[in-house]
């Protein structure tokens, strides 16, 4: 039994990182009705700016592993993301505003695989070890062993969760980001900049994916230009999972995948599905929700107007 | 009067069959020339599915593996037996095995596309491509799961079979096969699929027949690709047949102008060369791949030769010009 | 005379809303009927229902006596019911030729086999095909344009096409929504000339779905007024110009002032 709730942490820890990236997702989608691919690899523009950062901070400014440092390095790779955020949406994504989907995809695409092999040719395709940002701690509870480390992913994620849902419900910009995704043109009528709206929605789900990217790398301290692509992909199944396009879809989704998967890697044997299929398990979820209700476990379906 | 279009066809094989046997080329020159033909293969079945039908499928290279394991497994495996069979190893056995083996890929590919297409091709736009995405990768899995052909270590094909003559015969029958298919009043269906599919329904088109026949005979296609791929690189791993071979695929199809046969395979032998070309360049070879995309989709989305079309629909009425309103001739 | 068309006590429910409300709706093989009601009343839903775009929660629909309910939209074209859309679907794509074209696809003897070996047969029926076309198009004035984009059409010839291209699929029942629409008064006299010359030359029974009173009363031999779903009257022009219900319906209560105050 204690394994098991050993486990279950671990899937939501898992589940944290994905949710983070999935809001991201599920966001931008709201907004502009678009798949952003290269968000992934804005999750690891995160882990790399916190290297880099982090990096710095140790070597060069004599800092020590604390919850300072942390503290210092999330907020530093957050802004960061938030800024590439921007600027991808600007340079990329305005331009197309108004072009068929299918353009704006492989633009995506496009900027993804330039994120991915930009960072190959300016970091250095080699894995690097993230820095660490906080001493390990274990903490026991109740005949349960916990790090430090998994704990902070799961606080810190609520945390940002509680913070997402007060800028959604209770701002005047989370408003307008409603408000936009259920009808752009109507806002631009009633005097809303839809592109503030658009490039804050951006700058805010960048924002998260960095968090995740850091949060992360605390406990798989390796990171590598490529780490972006498959959780990018499986925390678009989470989004998709939840509803797309729905926020607290998306962290459900995300917490789901990360147990589900999890359970496959710990238990899978049992049921005869090796623990190596823990990739599959994303995609085998995402075309059983996608046959049986494609808007979402919190979606609501649309009808096409005839 | 009578088709040529059947003629065109032996005309091909017979001169990729020529080129094959007697112009001897740089063993380098020789890889891109095959390389390329596999790419027009994949490129211009792929350009059924999501240029004429307008359906976006984003799992094509699931196929290709399909089709790339399936006839490994039947050359390596079942090899031995059909020699023994047939008395010795010869240019007809190994001729009649690698056919068969090409063959039988196509089907296991074809098969797999019926199996996936049907369930995924109810979903529209965005949901389809990620459906086809998760699928390619679902594939790529199962593959790297399966010892018996190798799992991610990868498996030795047992005989480098494929030359010229083969791919450039099965691409220009993949050729013929879509050209000819779309240039029909059948195939005026998978445009009208593309175009708007409550009106297609209007006028007695199964939409989601013709999305299916499309998407099965584009992943047969793929699977021989697949299976003229395994036995010219001589070792498969799948890691090969990824989201990435999907795109790659896709780029051609969308630079090519989806829906324009000639300008996809224009766009594949472009695409197949820029690697090649900007080999002295390698490690910013994708970064440049990237941009260009990029760049492309901002500039010019309909790709080179999108809107461009080849007005063979009223050939016909060509032999008496039928004076239109604004004084041309059609 | 026996009923092309029957529709039988037809509701149509999405969620809690009631679309169409226990419609009942007869139409013979050469009828002209015309589909009215103000704005929301569930005329383009009784459209879907027929073709199979919706299935009504409850009732039965048949055509020539064989139920259509939950068939699909393209086996219900094959069986004989055109249509026309609002907005209108063209192929954009294709040039007015293959527009007209596309329509023949259903009723093709040869497939794809024959498509891919292109032997005498199978061009043969693409000739013969090719001048059904031209015929048809000619039938309407529009065989010059045949070769051009059908985007670059006017308006009033793109619904003309759309029209032409329904009854290249030789339909028994045509259902036109809203051709009307968008058009100028001489443009409209075209289109009634247009409706009543193709129900006398084809023999085809039309259910027309129509805001313009002076295109309905103009063609229709008998009206069917539906409001908030329900069918509140059904009679000739004359009858439903003087129907208390449908004044109501389209223009509110009549009330009584109340008396000035001194």
């Amino acid at each position: 039994m204690s394994e098991f709730i050993q486990q279950l942490i671990n899937g939501l820890s898992l589940g944290s990182i994905y949710a983070l990236i999935a809001l991201g997702y599920t966001m931008i989608y709201g907004v502009l009705r678009f798949i952003n691919f290269a968000h992934g690899d804005v999750y690891m523009v995160g882990a790399f700016s916190g290297y880099y950062l982090g990096g710095w901070l140790i070597n060069s400014m004599g800092m020590q592993s604390s919850v300072l440092l942390l503290v210092v390095v999330m907020v530093g790779a957050m802004i960061i993301c938030a800024l590439t955020g921007l600027v991808i949406e600007r340079l990329a994504y305005r331009p197309l505003r108004n072009s068929p989907r299918l353009t704006v995809l492989i633009t995506a695409i496009g900027v993804s695989l330039f994120l991915e092999y930009s960072g190959q040719v300016f970091f250095g395709a080699d894995p690097k070890p993230f820095p660490s940002l906080i001493p390990d701690r274990t903490i026991t509870y109740g005949g349960l062993t916990f790090t430090n480390k998994e704990l902070i992913v799961l606080c810190v994620t609520v945390f940002l969760l509680i913070g997402l849902t007060f800028i959604v419900r209770k701002t005047k910009m989370g408003m307008a980001m409603r408000a936009l995704s259920f009808n752009s043109t109507a806002c631009s009528l009633v005097g809303i900049n839809n592109n503030v709206i658009i490039s804050f929605t951006f700058g805010l789900g960048s924002a998260l994916a960095a968090a995740a990217g850091i949060l992360s790398s605390l406990n798989y301290p390796v990171i590598t230009p490529l780490m972006g692509l498959l959780p990018g992909i499986k925390a678009f199944v989470a989004a998709v999972l939840g509803g797309i396009g729905n926020i607290p879809g998306a962290a459900l989704g995300g917490l789901i995948l990360g147990v589900a998967e999890t359970m496959i890697v710990g238990y899978g044997d049992k049921i005869h599905v090796p623990p190596s299929y823990r990739d599959a398990v994303a995609f085998v979820l995402l075309i059983g929700i996608l046959l049986f209700k494609p808007s979402g476990i919190l979606g609501k379906g649309t009808v096409e107007k005839v | 009067m009578r088709d040529w279009s059947k003629f065109a066809l032996l005309g091909a094989i017979l001169v990729s069959l020529l080129v094959s046997q007697f112009i001897h080329l740089d063993p380098y020159f020789s890889i891109v020339v095959v390389n390329i033909g596999i790419n027009i293969i994949l490129a211009v079945s792929l350009n059924l599915v999501n240029g004429y039908t307008g359906q976006f499928s984003l799992g094509h290279a699931g196929f290709m593996a399909i089709g790339a394991y399936t006839s490994a497994a039947i050359t390596s495996f079942g090899g031995p037996r059909w020699f023994d069979w047939l008395g010795g190893i010869n240019a007809f056995t190994t001729s009649t095995l690698f056919v068969v083996a090409l063959i039988v890929g196509g089907l296991a590919a074809a098969l797999a596309g019926l199996v996936i297409g049907v369930p995924s091709l109810r979903l529209k736009g965005d949901y389809l491509a990620i459906a086809t995405l998760g699928f390619g990768e679902i594939i790529r899995v199962i593959i790297q799961n399966t010892d018996a052909m190798g799992g991610s270590r990868g498996f030795s094909v047992s005989g480098i079979y494929t030359t010229i003559f083969w791919t450039y015969s099965v691409a220009a029958i993949t050729i013929y096969v879509v050209v000819n298919l779309v240039h029909s009043a059948y195939g005026r269906g998978f445009l009208t699929v593309r175009d708007d599919e409550i009106a297609a329904e209007a006028i007695g088109v199964n939409t989601t027949k013709y999305k299916v026949v499309a998407f099965v005979l584009a992943s047969f296609f793929a699977g021989i690709a697949g299976g003229l791929y395994a036995h010219f690189i001589g070792y498969l791993t799948p890691e090969g047949f990824g989201f990435m071979k999907s795109i790659e695929i896709i780029v051609m199809v969308i630079l090519g102008g989806m829906g324009n046969t000639v300008g996809v395979i224009f766009a594949a032998i472009l695409l197949t060369i820029l690697p090649e070309v900007l080999r002295p360049v390698q490690q910013y070879r994708m970064v440049i791949y990237s941009l260009m995309l990029i760049i492309l989709m901002l500039t010019r989305p309909q790709g080179l030769f999108g809107g461009l079309t080849w007005r063979r629909s009223t050939s016909w009425l060509r032999r008496k010009k039928i004076p239109l309103e604004d004084g041309s001739a059609a | 005379m026996e009923a092309l068309l029957d529709l039988h006590e037809c509701t149509v429910q999405f969620g809690g809303l009631t679309a169409v409300n226990a419609l009942s709706l007869q139409i013979g093989p050469n009828d002209l009927v015309g589909l009215i009601g103000p704005n929301g009343a569930g005329k383009t839903t009784v459209f879907n229902i027929i073709t199979g775009i919706y299935k009504p929660t409850s009732g039965t629909i048949t055509l020539a006596g064989s139920s259509i309910v939950g068939r699909k939209a393209s086996a219900i074209a094959e069986r004989g019911i055109a249509r026309t859309f609002q907005n209108i679907r063209l192929f954009e794509s294709l040039t007015v030729f293959d527009n007209v074209r596309a329509a023949f696809t259903m009723r093709l003897r040869h497939g794809i086999a024959h498509a891919l070996w292109r032997g005498k047969p199978f061009l043969k029926e693409e000739r013969e095909i090719n001048a059904q076309v031209l015929e048809i198009l000619s039938i309407f004035q529009l065989e010059k344009a045949h070769g051009v984009a059908c985007k670059s059409l006017s308006y009033g010839d793109q619904r003309r096409l759309e029209i032409v291209r329904a009854l290249a699929t030789r339909p028994k029942l045509l259902l036109l929504d809203e051709p009307a629409a968008g058009m100028n008064p001489s443009e409209k006299d075209d289109l009634m000339k247009l409706i009543q010359f193709v129900k006398e030359k084809f023999q085809i029974a039309v259910l027309l779905v129509e805001h313009d009173m002076k295109v309905v009363m103009g063609i229709c031999q008998r009206i069917v007024v539906l409001d908030y779903g329900v069918k509140i009257a059904e009679g000739s022009p004359e009858e439903i110009r003087r129907n208390p219900k449908v004044i109501e319906a389209y223009l509110g209560e009549e009330t009584t002032p109340p008396a000035p105050t001194p």
